[in-house]
């Protein structure tokens, strides 16, 4: 059954859409309101990515870089050198896709506090097309030393993480999405780096359970899918990872003992994201079949979100048959 | 800014002098790393950390210090050399530079040795921590006297990231930023005017809003002065194309870009063979080229 925090709406009709980035707005803005360190910077996107919310309430704390993601990196680095604590928000494609090495060097081997927002990220980018579609920024910044990687599920998670990464010390990535998603959590549920939530639980014998690993917004599908396995009699686990690194490997391990296999779920390319960090980690631990879902190999392109979470086989039945390959079915 | 007298442009240049002596020993023991940058920036490093800047070596954290961002982080022996002169850390450890387990990483990484703001080497980006650095402190205190120098390469100016850079700086209007740009004429692969043509490099600044002065970055005076106009340069950023000579003071490595990358004893051999050419560059610096004794020195 569905765990107690989420929202109850979630497989009706009333389920409620929001865009995840709205929750970066709110939360920018609650962050910087508790502290007055927190600087915002954006590239020509302030609103799309949510920025302008601060940018209103703290104009001179906030700085327009101009369509320059490069550039804006450093000058986040710069200013956390000197005790800020920078928030800086593109698309996911620009920021870090572009600014990956002023990234990795002036901030992360730098080793300083500045927090990077990669909105517009995944397949459901829609219309805009493969150019705007980030699907490997998972890789990108999950391999670099000092980064803390997160993938929020909706507007309430995105909102906690970044108060919890504004608290926290470090680099911290945390990757949005463009289009209205279900809102699954709630205020109430909870969100600490580093930590998988249990969001489904009905196990049955490990021979005959599969567990579910997602990140992001495709817990939704995920969701859905162990709604679908449990009613047609199998056991599933499904344990929602929001944040990629670091890994929350005692979660994954007691996982892998209560299941047969299990499924990574991720609106990402197969390669590099968090299917790789799970079969990086239980490889070793615990060797445990692992079944990806995932973009295979592609590039994206223009379409409606739903759409397209369908046509890279990202989607509900896309799952349940990933899930039934574990059982063994 | 203060006048310098006589004897503090004697002393300075005795310094700078020393310095050069350093890094060679430096870049000799490693057997690794470039000699043509570093020498010829040791004159603006020297009056830099000997004369210009607010800093405490003994307290390296000192939060009212003058910031010094080395963008071009390749050319850090004469930074380290510096830094080791001034009495950040002892000169003796300036002979571990490159090894294994030394705080004088190849390039420099913030956090690991004493004086340095910023890890740096891939080119471009240390221009635009300077400026991250001036405007937070301008956020902080719009009176503040606190001054962010960036060190910069005409080579490293052919980076695009230096140019979304400057276009910030000039928005901003950053008063209290000051670029040093070595205009030395010499990237790795030849001469900047080959590889990719900078001027007018003076326009190209005063485009983006900046106030541009030109200096021969050999004369501590000259560069002085050049500083002390760029302090008092109002709501406008500065920077300053300090005129160099590549290898300066070793006349026979001088101008020659095959000595960007290489060490005493991997330079070209057509002027000096490989097993003499750290003896033949001290020996140069001890004597400036022959025009003293040893001893007068």
């Amino acid at each position: 059954m569905r765990a107690a925090h989420l929202d109850t709406r979630i497989c009706s009709p009333e389920v409620e859409l929001v865009p995840n980035r709205r929750g970066y707005g709110e939360g920018l803005l609650e962050a910087g309101k508790r502290d007055a360190r927190i600087v915002a910077l954006a590239a020509d996107l302030t609103e799309s990515t949510q920025t302008h919310m601060f940018a209103e309430a703290f104009p001179d704390r906030f700085v327009q870089c101009g369509v320059a993601e490069q550039n804006m990196a450093s000058v986040a680095s710069g200013m956390a050198a000197m005790g800020k604590i920078p928030f800086i928000a593109s698309y996911a494609m620009f920021s870090p896709g572009r600014s990956w090495e002023q990234i990795r060097t002036t901030i992360a081997y730098n080793d300083v506090n500045v927090k990077i927002i990669g909105a517009h990220a995944g397949v459901s980018v829609g219309p805009d097309g493969a150019t705007h579609q980030a699907i490997e920024d998972i890789a990108i910044m999950r391999v670099i030393p000092n980064m803390v990687v997160i993938a929020p599920a909706d507007v309430h998670e995105a909102r906690k993480a970044v108060l919890a990464a504004a608290q926290y010390e470090g680099p911290v990535y945390i990757r949005l999405a463009r289009a209205p998603s279900p809102v699954v959590t709630t205020p109430e549920s909870p969100f600490v780096i580093g930590k998988a939530e249990y969001c489904f639980e009905a196990a049955g014998a490990p021979e005959q359970t599969v567990g579910l690993v997602t990140t992001g917004t495709l817990l939704h599908h995920g969701l859905e899918a162990a709604e679908a396995l449990q009613q047609s009699g199998y056991g599933v686990l499904l344990l929602h990872m929001p944040t990629v690194k670091p890994l929350d490997t005692e979660a994954l391990l007691a996982l892998s003992e209560r299941c047969v296999g299990l499924v990574t779920i991720e609106e990402h390319q197969q390669a590099g994201g968090l299917g790789s960090a799970v079969a990086e980690f239980l490889s070793a631990a615990r060797p445990t079949l692992i079944i990806p879902v995932g973009v295979a190999d592609q590039f994206g392109q223009s379409g409606d979100p739903e759409e397209l979470i369908t046509h890279y086989h990202l989607d509900t039945p896309a799952i349940e048959m990933a899930a039934k390959r574990v059982l063994g079915g | 800014m203060n006048y310098l007298h006589s004897n503090d442009v004697a002393r300075l240049e005795r310094k700078a002098n020393e310095i050069r002596q350093s890094i060679i020993e430096m870049l000799t023991a490693a057997q690794s790393g470039h000699t043509a940058g570093p020498l010829g920036m040791a004159d603006v490093f020297t009056l830099l950390y000997f004369e210009v800047l607010k800093h405490d070596p003994q307290n390296p954290d000192w939060e009212e210090r003058d910031r010094v961002v080395l963008s071009n982080g390749h050319i850090c022996p004469v930074l380290y050399a510096t830094l080791a002169h001034a009495g950040y850390f002892p000169v003796e450890e300036l002979l571990t530079l490159r090894q294994f387990g030394s705080r004088l990483q190849g390039h420099p990484h913030r956090g690991t040795l004493p004086g340095i703001e910023t890890s740096s080497g891939p080119l471009g980006s240390g221009l635009s921590q300077a400026i991250g650095m001036a405007l937070a402190e301008r956020m902080n205190n719009p009176y503040s006297a606190k001054y962010f120098y960036c060190l910069t390469g005409d080579g490293e100016v052919n980076e695009g990231q230096i140019w979304e850079a400057a276009m910030l700086a000039g928005k901003e209007k950053l008063h209290n930023l000051i670029v040093i740009i070595d205009r030395n004429g010499i990237q790795i692969d030849g001469y900047t005017k080959d590889v990719m043509p900078l001027e007018p490099l003076r326009a190209k600044f005063e485009a983006f809003n900046f106030d541009v002065q030109e200096v021969d970055g050999h004369n501590i005076r000259s560069i002085n002065d050049a500083i002390g106009k760029a302090q008092a340069v109002y709501s406008q950023p500065s920077v300053i194309i300090a005129h160099t000579i590549a290898s300066k003071g070793v006349d026979v490595f001088e101008r020659d870009f095959r000595w960007h990358g290489n060490p005493p004893g991997k330079g070209p051999e057509d002027r000096v063979p490989r097993d003499q050419q750290a003896q033949v560059a001290l020996e140069k610096l001890r004597t400036l080229a022959g025009t003293i004794s040893q001893e007068t020195l």
